[in-house]
């Protein structure tokens, strides 16, 4: 048998490796306030449309990997990867089903699952699912709910809130780098600029500069627009092997990077509150997996719950050094700009339905790849980054997708 | 539907601030820790209780407006980031201070409050806030 | 001899003024001013409750007298708002302070006076060689119904004690106590605000068992009014301690020390300790002190105190005093206190 020896120097037992992890189909259901609509009912939408997109029948699935995050607690519903799978009708081919946890990037947690699950030659075809139904409880409920993914004993405990942390990000960062509430907003508008032309967001319409500076306060010094909204969602994606794509001439996108990293889990636990080292040893790991520098990469779908993150990910990902992200911003990061970010709308705009945007984010980087992307195609597209952020900043996801 | 045993076990740490010290490497957690993520398993059976004073520095800080349920009568509160003098930061509310007088670098001191309550009939929450040492 | 060894105070930061409370009842504030003598009075936020107060006070006890919470052996709290009905304070401030599994703690009750209740109680295990020191807390968050002319004085503050027989720093003397069944003030079980008999909370109860006690006090060690420094009395307002002072033969300058009230409204159960506190952090060796408490329903508690030189060390420890805690203050208006007490009725779930 033969044996290779990974980058961390441990032995592994090869059987029948994948070269190559392919995409080779997406579906996804409108992200937004979807009041008559059930959690099973916009997953079983999603994955439905990417089998159908990828041309392969439910019979053919090895496995699947559902992502989400908070259904226990918001639709007291566990085991989705069960509900999925039945109310899906595939049952009855008994194909293993497992859902993937890892708060805000449980979507691409299960992504990168489902890649792995191919390149280590178990399945030649999986089904990735992110689904969130983030708009069943009303009041303030929510924002306690939606603080699991901090720390519940020693941050949610004493009042703190996603938007909270990521608010004392935002103050700490605009002081020691003197950068105005403006270049935060640019993260939005933009968001909202390309959300227009995605049928399937959350939010269809442009916000000005104005309107972004000007709204509600949330946690200062971040406001509404600052803050992605509370959508429902489900994306789709259907992953096969290289031996698969080839015996079937199928023309997918290739998966050139896929990287996770794990850091501390609360913010006051970090060297620093605006730099998410998880981010920066992803992006670096999966670049060099993909053998391209970061100057290669054609567009990024970026994770901006919050617009400081936004900004954080633009340097930890390695576009801009540390403080000075607004170079980016200021160079252009619309779909003809210098960087196109976020060109599906990002989370500020397309929509974040929590479990649900890890793999949107790579259904975007698929279309776009594929050419698919309508109006908001970014021109020669070749390679694309996606990165996923848990919480304030405890991991990072960071994929990278080419076209041969 | 109450919490009991996740909240009183945490009492110290919660009520008077007891962190750990790492015996190996003589550095200070707070919240506590039972290894110390410097020394790893040379620190095994070597993180001691120690009491945190309750006095540090505003690191950043944040106006909350929209606030969980537990803290709605309080809105909007201040939330920081506190450097503690003994060496480790933590997330805590500033207290009785309007958002105004609150700046980075701010000195602040440790009181005693109610932070939350199972309803009407159950346990009360108490723990840790920060005011403003003037 | 035994007494107290340290002390701590604690008054929340808010006040509200009578004119705000008069302003929506429709109550003419001079009137209520004239009346009963209060200016301001303290209001809790809504973080805080009898515990909270209670243990922020036992720790300024515990700084000033340079002590842990594992040498005290005995926390008494007495107060009419403790935060359960079932389920003692006292175990919140020991944990709070870290004290001892080996301890003696229970709850005390009796309307104003059962703080010093809880004195007495530490200053008799002391003396039986039950406990080196023990900690009696006086603590309140008093609640007086929307309008009642309660509501201008029932407020918030709390008193801790230490009492031992080493490094006193404040000799009792003697105590001693009266008791009868007078029925001027109480609060049924389950109802949120006390009733009170108007003018019979007067003659019958707070002037003949604070008059009685302190006379009964003066009769045992043999003094006149002339013989001390400071007096305080319970300061259900500011009038009452007034005239109870002036019917006993005190003089303004023997009172005024210890005179809250005005500007921080009843403390109940902390208010004859908050005032004896106020009263220590100004003291000199050698000063007599008579302190009397009342608690309705009723009864009063009388102490002889001499204070002796380790009042020096306690003032040199950087503990907050009373008068400290008077000047640094927020007011706010009768809606924001409305919040703050409570007084706005939220659905069930919310809180």
């Amino acid at each position: 048998m033969p044996y290779m020896q990974s980058s961390r120097k441990k032995l592994f037992l090869v059987r029948k490796l994948s070269k190559g992890v392919y995409i080779i189909g997406s579906g996804e259901a409108k992200y937004g306030e979807l009041w008559d609509r059930s959690l099973r009912e916009i997953a079983v939408e999603a994955g439905l449309k990417a089998v159908e997109s990828a041309g392969i029948r439910t019979k053919d699935l090895g496995a699947i990997y559902m992502g989400n995050s908070l259904g226990g607690d918001i639709s007291m519903q566990e085991h989705l990867s069960a509900l999925m799978s039945d109310h899906a009708g595939i049952a009855s081919e008994f194909v293993p089903s497992v859902r993937v946890e890892a708060s805000t990037a449980s979507g691409a947690a299960a992504f990168r699952e489902a890649y792995l699950g191919i390149k280590s030659g178990e399945y030649e075809i999986a089904m990735v699912g992110g689904a969130e139904k983030m708009t069943e409880l009303y009041g303030s409920e929510i924002i306690d709910i939606t603080s699991s993914i901090i720390d519940r004993e020693w941050e949610a405990f004493t009042g703190a809130t996603p938007a909270a942390l990521a608010a004392i990000s935002a103050r700490k960062y605009m002081a020691d780098f003197n950068v105005p509430r403006e270049i935060l907003a640019h993260i939005s508008v933009n968001d909202h600029a390309n959300a227009s032309l995605n049928e399937n967001a959350h939010f269809r319409n442009k916000i000005s500069l104005e309107q972004a500076l000007n709204a509600t306060p949330i946690a200062e010094p971040l406001n509404l627009m600052d803050c992605a909204p509370l959508s429902d969602g489900a994306s789709s994606l259907i992953l096969a092997s290289e031996n698969y794509v080839k015996e079937h001439g199928i023309e997918g996108v290739k998966i050139m990077g896929s990287a996770m990293s794990q850091g501390e889990f609360a913010l006051h636990s970090r060297k620093s509150l605006y730099t998410v080292e998880p981010t920066r040893i992803a992006a670096e790991t999966a670049l060099k997996q993909a053998g391209i520098g970061i100057k290669d990469i054609s567009m990024v779908e970026i994770h901006d719950s919050y617009s400081i993150y936004g900004l954080m990910a633009l340097e930890d990902l390695g576009f801009a050094k540390k403080g000075n992200a607004r170079e980016i911003v200021e160079n252009g990061i619309g779909i003809d700009g210098n960087l196109p970010v976020n060109p599906s709308g990002g989370l500020k705009a397309k929509g974040f339905p929590y479990g649900a945007s890890g793999v949107g984010q790579i259904v975007e980087a698929y279309n776009q790849l594929k050419n698919k992307a309508g109006k908001r195609q970014v021109k020669n597209a070749r390679y694309a980054m996606t990165h996923s952020q848990a919480g304030s900043g405890a991991a990072s996801i960071v994929h990278i997708l080419g076209v041969e | 539907m109450g919490e009991l045993s996740r909240m009183w076990r945490e009492m110290p740490s919660r009520y008077r601030m007891e962190g750990r010290k790492c015996e190996n490497c003589s550095r200070v957690y707070f919240p506590p820790r039972d290894i110390c993520p410097v020394c790893h398993r040379d620190s095994i059976g070597k993180m001691k209780p120690v009491d945190i004073a309750g006095n540090g520095e505003i690191i950043s800080y944040t106006v909350v407006h929209e606030t969980p349920p537990a803290f709605i009568r309080q809105k909007p509160y201040v939330l920081a980031i506190i450097k503690l003098d003994e060496g480790p930061m933590i997330t805590g509310q500033i207290v009785d201070s309007e958002p105004e007088e609150i700046k980075m670098g701010s000195r602040v001191k440790s009181v005693f409050r109610r932070i939350s309550e199972d309803g009407k009939s159950g346990v009360i929450h108490y723990g840790y806030k920060f005011t403003l040492d003037k | 001899m035994s007494g107290i060894v340290s002390y701590g105070s604690y008054i929340p930061k808010y006040r509200v003024k009578p004119d705000e409370i008069a302003r929506v009842w429709g109550e003419d504030p001079e009137n209520i001013k004239n009346g009963i003598f209060i200016l301001s009075k303290s209001v809790p936020s809504p973080d805080e409750d009898t515990a909270t107060i209670s243990v922020e006070a036992a720790r300024n006890a515990l700084r000033r007298g340079g002590m842990s919470g594992q040498e005290i052996g005995s926390i008494y709290v007495g107060s009419e708002s403790h935060p359960y009905a079932v389920k003692p304070t006292a175990t919140i401030v020991s944990a709070a302070i870290g004290a001892d599994f080996k301890m003696f703690a229970a709850d005390y009750e009796f309307a104003c006076k059962a703080g010093t209740a809880g004195m007495q109680n530490v200053l008799g295990m002391v003396d039986a060689g039950m406990i080196k020191y023990g900690m009696a807390i006086g603590a309140d968050t008093s609640q007086g119904a929307p309008g009642d002319v309660l509501e201008y004085s029932a407020s918030a503050g709390g008193t801790a004690m230490i009492i031992g027989r080493e490094r006193v720093a404040a000799e009792i003397k003697s105590t001693l106590s009266v008791t009868s069944d007078t029925p001027d003030f109480w609060r049924r079980e389950g109802q949120p605000y006390p009733t009170h008999g108007e003018r019979f909370t007067g003659e019958p109860a707070y002037f003949r068992h604070v008059t009685n006690a302190a006379k009964m006090m003066m009769e045992r060690m043999q003094t006149k009014p002339e013989d001390y420094d400071y007096a305080v009395f319970h300061q259900p307002n500011g009038k009452f301690p007034t005239r109870a002072a002036k019917v006993l033969g005190f003089q303004e300058k023997q009172y005024k020390e210890g005179l809250l009230t005005p500007v921080i409204g009843n403390t109940y159960s902390a208010s004859m300790m908050t005032g004896l506190s106020a009263i220590l952090d100004a003291a000199k060796p050698g000063d007599r002190i008579l302190a009397v408490s009342f608690g309705s329903g009723a009864g009063s508690d009388a102490f002889h105190i001499e204070v002796t030189e380790e009042i020096e060390e306690l003032h040199k420890r950087n503990v907050t005093t009373v008068r400290k805690m008077l000047e640094d203050v927020k007011f706010v208006d009768y809606a924001i206190y409305a919040k703050f007490k409570k007084k706005i009725v939220f659905g069930e779930e919310v809180e």
